[in-house]
Parts: structure tokens; C-alpha cells; sequence
């Protein structure tokens, strides 16, 4: 019982309808909210979506991309309100949920090959 | 007016403040109490509000479950029960104190503080608390039995190698030698380690569910996950 009434609660925080939706290996673009000062901009980072963790709001995803040949990954609470939105731009085809194997590669080898819708 | 309530820990989770920032919580199922009793200075020497939460079982025969089942006492308690005793005092004249009239209660507690605004009876829910800020949430730890002085009290313990022989989590030292050839008092040792009243002070409440009888407290609160706390508005000074 506590733990449907702890899940009722994380309800009224989660995105409900218009959660973002997209799958591991997608080539997203993530637009936050930043505040600078008063003023409120959007950032985009994209990349490739690596992983995805956890349950209700605290849900993560991680999305990886190649910065100046450096890696750089960076993880979103999924149902945080400043995550304005997530385009996908391109899936991917991929055997697993957690794409770690991306970490060890270089250069020509992170591509993965497209999925067609 | 004492501000407070009884209930239980439900767990923690996460939410979000409108500015988007992520803030950890602990969910509590605070309420309904009843008040099942004032303390007054004349009779009692000090002024409380006795309150109750969860309904306690009535015995049902078995003697498997009888402490769980509330006696004949906890049963006088929240109703009038015709007894040789209140007949005399009533014989006497002596008043008897008004009853809340409701099932018998599981957990009571008393806020100390002043009492006005309070009734026997009366049906406290989490809405009580709408306008408290800040507020301190008593509990019974969880109990770690018979702990060493590492998990107890957080010493770094003794080597892994360089010669150290089956002593790698003792504490080391606890005094001196022929001089003064005793132990001084409070020498921090293994021991009994939780299970005890604990009390977090200054916890910010996030939010407040009447529909469910929810409440959100910022932050950890001691005890297991259905444990009970008393949650009274803070006695911090601002």
C-alpha cells in the first residue's frame, strides 16, 4: 500500500502526456531551459542517447556526444520542467540498453548504423 | 497553539519546485489524529494535547494477537467504560474527563505547549500544518544491534596490512597507562547503536496533500519505512 501511495505521489510530478519519447541509440537534440539573470534561454545539446536510469522522477537519461574530439556526456532528469523538449533527429539500430561499449571507441567506429522508420 | 501531528514514514522519493530544481523527500501519511485528551496545568502540572493515530484492533478472542489488541485500559481511555471506580468518583462528585468517543489508537503521542484551540474529539488532519514552514519530526531510529565502533562512531579502524593482526576494526587506544590507571567516563566504545528517539530539526516542508493526508518533508527522517513520527512545527528560532 505505502508504495502505491509513494508511486500517486511522484505522479503529480511526473510529464504525463508529453514525456518525452525516444529510445536508446536515437541521435536526439535535448532542449533545456537556462536561466540567465531574468531571462530565460534554451540551450540544445545534442548527441546520442547512451542510457537510460531509475523510476518515476527520478528518472536519468545520458546523452553522449564527441566535443573537439573529446567525449562528453551529459545526464537529464527526464521529467525535470526545465527539459523543454527532445528531438529526435536519427535512430539507430542497437542490441542493448546501455551503449558503454561507446566510451572505448574512436573516431569512425561510435557511428551506429541507421534504423529506418 | 502547539502545531503537530502523528503518522508514519512512507518513504522517500524526488520532486521538482516550479523553478525546476530537484529536492529530495521523505513522504509522510500524516493523519487523521484525534485528540484524545488535554493536559491541563491544574490537574496534570503541565499543558499538553494528547493525540492518536491509526485505529488499534479490538480483541477478537485470539490470544495469539493479544498485543496487538487493545485492553480494556487503552479502550477506557478513548470511551466511557462503566467501571466500579468511575461510579464511585462519580458518587464523589469528581468530574470525569470527556471522552473522544473514537476507536482506540495505536500510536499516542503528546505535544507539549499551549492548548487552546484544542478539543477531545476533535479530528486533526495534515491541513493543520498549512501554514508551518519549518517543522522537527521525532522518531525511533533503526535499531543496528550490538555495533563496532566503526558503523557506531565513525572511526577509521586499523590498517589492512603492514603487520596489524586481527584487529582491523578495533578502535585502537582508550586511555592512558599506571596513570591515572583507569577508564575515563564517556570513552566512545562498541555498543547498543539505534533504536532510540531521534529527532531532526528544521525540516522544510515541501508539500501538502490533504486528498491523501500526505505530507512532503524535505529530506531524510530516522526510522524504517512505515515507521512512526511525530511531526510538530519547529521550536528553531528564525
Amino acid at each position: 500500500m505505502s508504495q502505491q501511495l509513494l508511486e500517486s505521489i511522484e505522479a503529480d510530478y511526473l510529464k504525463k502526456d508529453n514525456a518525452p519519447e525516444f529510445e536508446i541509440g536515437d541521435t536526439v537534440d535535448v532542449h533545456t531551459k537556462i536561466l540567465e539573470g531574468d531571462k530565460e534561454r534554451i540551450q540544445v545539446f545534442s548527441g546520442v542517447v547512451i542510457a537510460r536510469n531509475g523510476s518515476g522522477t527520478r528518472e536519468m537519461f545520458t546523452v553522449r556526444r564527441i566535443v573537439a574530439g573529446e567525449g562528453v556526456e551529459r545526464k537529464f532528469p527526464l521529467h525535470s520542467p526545465r527539459i523543454d523538449k527532445v528531438v529526435v533527429k536519427r535512430s539507430s539500430v542497437v542490441r542493448r540498453a546501455k551503449l558503454y561499449f561507446l566510451r572505448d571507441r574512436i573516431g569512425k567506429a561510435v557511428r551506429l548504423k541507421e534504423r529506418r522508420r | 497553539m502547539v502545531k503537530g501531528i502523528l503518522g508514519q514514514k512512507v518513504g522517500m522519493t524526488q520532486v521538482f519546485t516550479e523553478e525546476g530544481k530537484a529536492v529530495p523527500v521523505t513522504v509522510v501519511q500524516a493523519g487523521p489524529c484525534s485528540v484524545l485528551q488535554i493536559k491541563t496545568q491544574d490537574r496534570d502540572g503541565y499543558q499538553a494535547v494528547q493525540l492518536g493515530f491509526k485505529d488499534k484492533r479490538r480483541p477478537s478472542g485470539s490470544v495469539r494477537s493479544a498485543g496487538s489488541q487493545a485492553r480494556k485500559s487503552e479502550r477506557g481511555h478513548v470511551a466511557a467504560i462503566n467501571s466500579k471506580r468511575s461510579a464511585a468518583r462519580k458518587a464523589r462528585g469528581i468530574d470525569l474527563l470527556p471522552k473522544p468517543e473514537c476507536e482506540p489508537k495505536r500510536f499516542i503521542r503528546e505535544l507539549r505547549g499551549e492548548t487552546e484551540g484544542y478539543e477531545v474529539g476533535q479530528e486533526i488532519g495534515v491541513s493543520s500544518l498549512a501554514d508551518v514552514k519549518k517543522v522537527d519530526v521525532v522518531a525511533t531510529s533503526r535499531g543496528r544491534g550490538f555495533s563496532g565502533v566503526m558503523k557506531r562512531h565513525n572511526f577509521s579502524g586499523q590498517r589492512a596490512t603492514h603487520g596489524v593482526k586481527k584487529c582491523h576494526r578495533h578502535a585502537g587506544g582508550t586511555g592512558m597507562s599506571a596513570s591515572p590507571s583507569r577508564l575515563f567516563k564517556g570513552v566512545r566504545m562498541a555498543g547498543q547503536y539505534g533504536n532510540t528517539r531521534t529527532t531532526v530539526r528544521n525540516l522544510e516542508i515541501v508539500g501538502i496533500d490533504e486528498e491523501k493526508q500526505v505530507l512532503l518533508v524535505r529530506g531524510a527522517i530516522p526510522g524504517p519505512n512505515g515507521g512512526y513520527v511525530v511531526v510538530s512545527e519547529t521550536n528553531m528560532k528564525k
